[in-house]
């Protein structure tokens, strides 16, 4: 079998997709917001609890979709704790970059959300991949827009 | 629908023809083209069929030879352009066997031939209180229009609902169907579910109560011999770009007693008479709605679409894709992890469904690098997904130059998607 396919779906992907990690109601959060990606059907909703000074203090997420989007939200969730607003568009910025592949400077340190590298074979997939940040940073922005990948 | 009416059905459309794959395949030269390193599959046929060089051939063709704007020149080319235009009407008369030639409506697609009904015919003649009955397995295309109509005129739109196998609940649509009814728009077969749909019987019933029927025919064009004087249809719309022919060109047939009294869609060059400052008066049908430089090349191609069609025999056609429509569901049938969507007594052309533990994103792009072509998600028809209480499906769809053996691709693509997610 190709060896794209193989980086795409790794067993940690696989294995966030079947066990998302925080998962499920944040009764504490004080903001949330929801993402579609209406080509799939894809549907999350997340929930943030950030603090005065900007800080993201719990964030949960729960929702549908493929392995893609269900890994990256559930490692997203992992790392956006304690994480400042700045700090995580800066976050965001460097993982935008690494799965469209439009960096040219040397690789940024992303951490373990370099599992998700091997999205940038499939362009297709990118949205997938990164509509749980734009739905994260939505949230923790106070838009009550939906988030759509299209 | 009785068991009789059920295998008229049918036989309008099972031939005993042989077909001869490869001298269809050798017709297709996007057929040779390898993605990602393999032999193309392309089972994305209800999305949009492949073409084959009789058509292509007939746009080159017109555009080296026949090309002026129709209806307007003195000169020689625009005589050219217009009688390829309106022998291209012919064709389409023929194809779906309309009485009259100026019943066919030249128009972009199936979309634009069902928002042309609802604007033109639903404006016109739907009241406060009237009733639109739409059925649950419609695409998007045949549901939109009729919401849009009805929010303007006061009018209710209303879910004829199906079973879990995918066929209309008769009953129920019998109880629907009422003197407040006025449309019934009902896909021939749906593209979701793969489901043929009992036109003729929905339509008599529609007429017994006076109400009209628009029949969305985009999935059955490339499959059933269509039949609209048998059918007794009011409306009938479909595209060219799924049954061989090029995109931007499809027909809405209309009964010339209703087209003749509908009041233009759009305006502009083509649809008039004589236009002054203090008011318009409007050519006859089918010119009416076709405001503006028609797409000629195009309707150039899809008569040869159709001409395709006639030489390789329609009824061979949906004899050989029934046959890989029965393979398909055998083979599936012995997965059980394969959950399938429609299963319809009567099929065409789709094959829909969920594997456990996979979702279809992912399965489309796994099938994908083995060179696989399907489509997932929910394929214009949500309220489907919502019926089945599911995001997205899977599907396969045919068309005439598909084979055994490509299925057995996707069924070995199939088993790299379980491999790779230890399923
Ligand atoms: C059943 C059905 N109706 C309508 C349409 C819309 O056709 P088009 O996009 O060519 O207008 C489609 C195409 O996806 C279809 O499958």
């Amino acid at each position: 079998m190709m060896d794209d396919l193989k980086a795409l779906y790794q067993e940690v992907i696989i294995d966030h997709s079947r066990n998302p990690r925080n998962f499920g109601q944040l009764e504490s959060a004080n903001c949330h917001a929801e993402g579609v990606n209406p080509l799939c059907g894809d549907e999350l909703t997340l929930q943030c609890l950030v603090d005065d000074d900007e800080v993201i203090k719990d964030v949960r997420f729960v929702g549908q979709g493929c392995a893609i989007s269900l890994a990256s939200a559930s490692i997203m969730t992992e790392m956006l704790k304690n994480l400042s607003k700045a700090e995580a568009e800066a976050l965001f910025e460097k993982f935008r970059s690494r799965v469209t592949g439009l960096t040219h400077t040397e690789p940024a340190d992303i951490g373990k959300l370099e599992v998700l590298s091997g999205v940038r074979e499939f362009p297709t997939r990118v949205k997938c991949a990164t509509l749980p940040w734009h739905t994260a940073l939505a949230a923790i922005n106070g838009s009550d827009e939906k988030v759509t990948t299209e | 629908m009785s068991e009789t009416a059920r295998k008229e059905n049918f036989n309008q459309y099972a031939g005993n023809g042989i077909l001869d794959v490869d001298a269809i395949r050798a017709q297709f030269p996007i057929l040779q083209e390898k993605v990602h390193g393999n032999d193309l599959v392309y089972l994305d046929n209800g999305a949009s069929s492949q073409k084959p060089l009789a058509v292509t051939e007939a746009l080159s063709r017109y555009y080296a030879s026949q090309h002026a704007n129709v209806h307007r020149g003195v000169h020689e080319l625009s005589d050219r352009a217009t009688e390829a235009y309106e022998n291209a009407r012919k064709i389409a008369q023929k194809f779906v066997n309309a009485r009259h030639a100026e019943e066919i409506i030249f128009v972009r697609g199936t979309t634009e031939g069902l928002n042309l009904v609802a604007e033109s015919y639903g404006r016109d003649k739907l009241q406060p209180g009237d009733e639109i009955l739409v059925s649950e397995m419609e695409h998007h295309s045949n549901i939109v229009p009729w919401q849009l109509i009805a929010e303007r005129t006061g009018s209710v739109v209303k879910m004829i609902p199906m079973d879990d196998a995918g066929e209309i609940l008769f009953d129920e649509y019998q109880q629907l169907v009422s003197e407040k009814t006025r449309i019934v728009a009902v896909t021939y077969v749906a593209n979701s579910l793969g489901t043929v749909n009992p036109i003729r019987e929905m339509t008599s019933l529609a007429h017994e109560v006076g109400a009209v029927t628009v029949i969305d025919a985009a999935q059955a064009a490339p499959h059933v011999a269509l039949d609209v004087a048998r059918l007794d249809c009011d409306f009938l719309a479909l595209s060219g770009h799924k049954m061989y022919g090029p995109t931007g060109i499809g027909i809405l047939y209309g009964k010339r007693e209703l087209l003749s009294k509908m009041p233009p869609y759009q305006g502009g060059g083509e649809m008039i008479r004589q236009v002054t400052f203090e008011g318009s008066t409007y050519a006859d049908i089918p010119h009416r709605f076709e405001a503006g430089t028609p797409n000629i090349a195009d309707a150039v191609g899809f008569g040869a679409a159709c001409e395709f069609m006639w030489e390789t025999g329609i009824d061979t056609i949906a004899r050989h894709e029934q046959s890989l429509l029965d393979y398909i569901h055998e083979r599936a049938n012995q997965m059980d992890d394969v959950r399938m969507y429609g299963t319809a007594k009567l099929k065409a052309g789709v094959f829909a469904f969920t594997l456990n533990g996979i979702h279809a994103h992912d399965i489309g792009t796994i099938l994908d690098r083995q060179g696989v072509a399907i489509r997932v998600g929910h394929h214009c028809a949500m309220p489907v997904m919502r019926h089945f209480n599911i995001a997205a499906t899977a599907r396969a769809s045919f068309a005439v130059y598909n084979t055994h053996a490509e299925i057995d691709r996707m069924f070995d693509a199939l088993d790299d998607a379980r491999e790779l997610f230890g399923v």
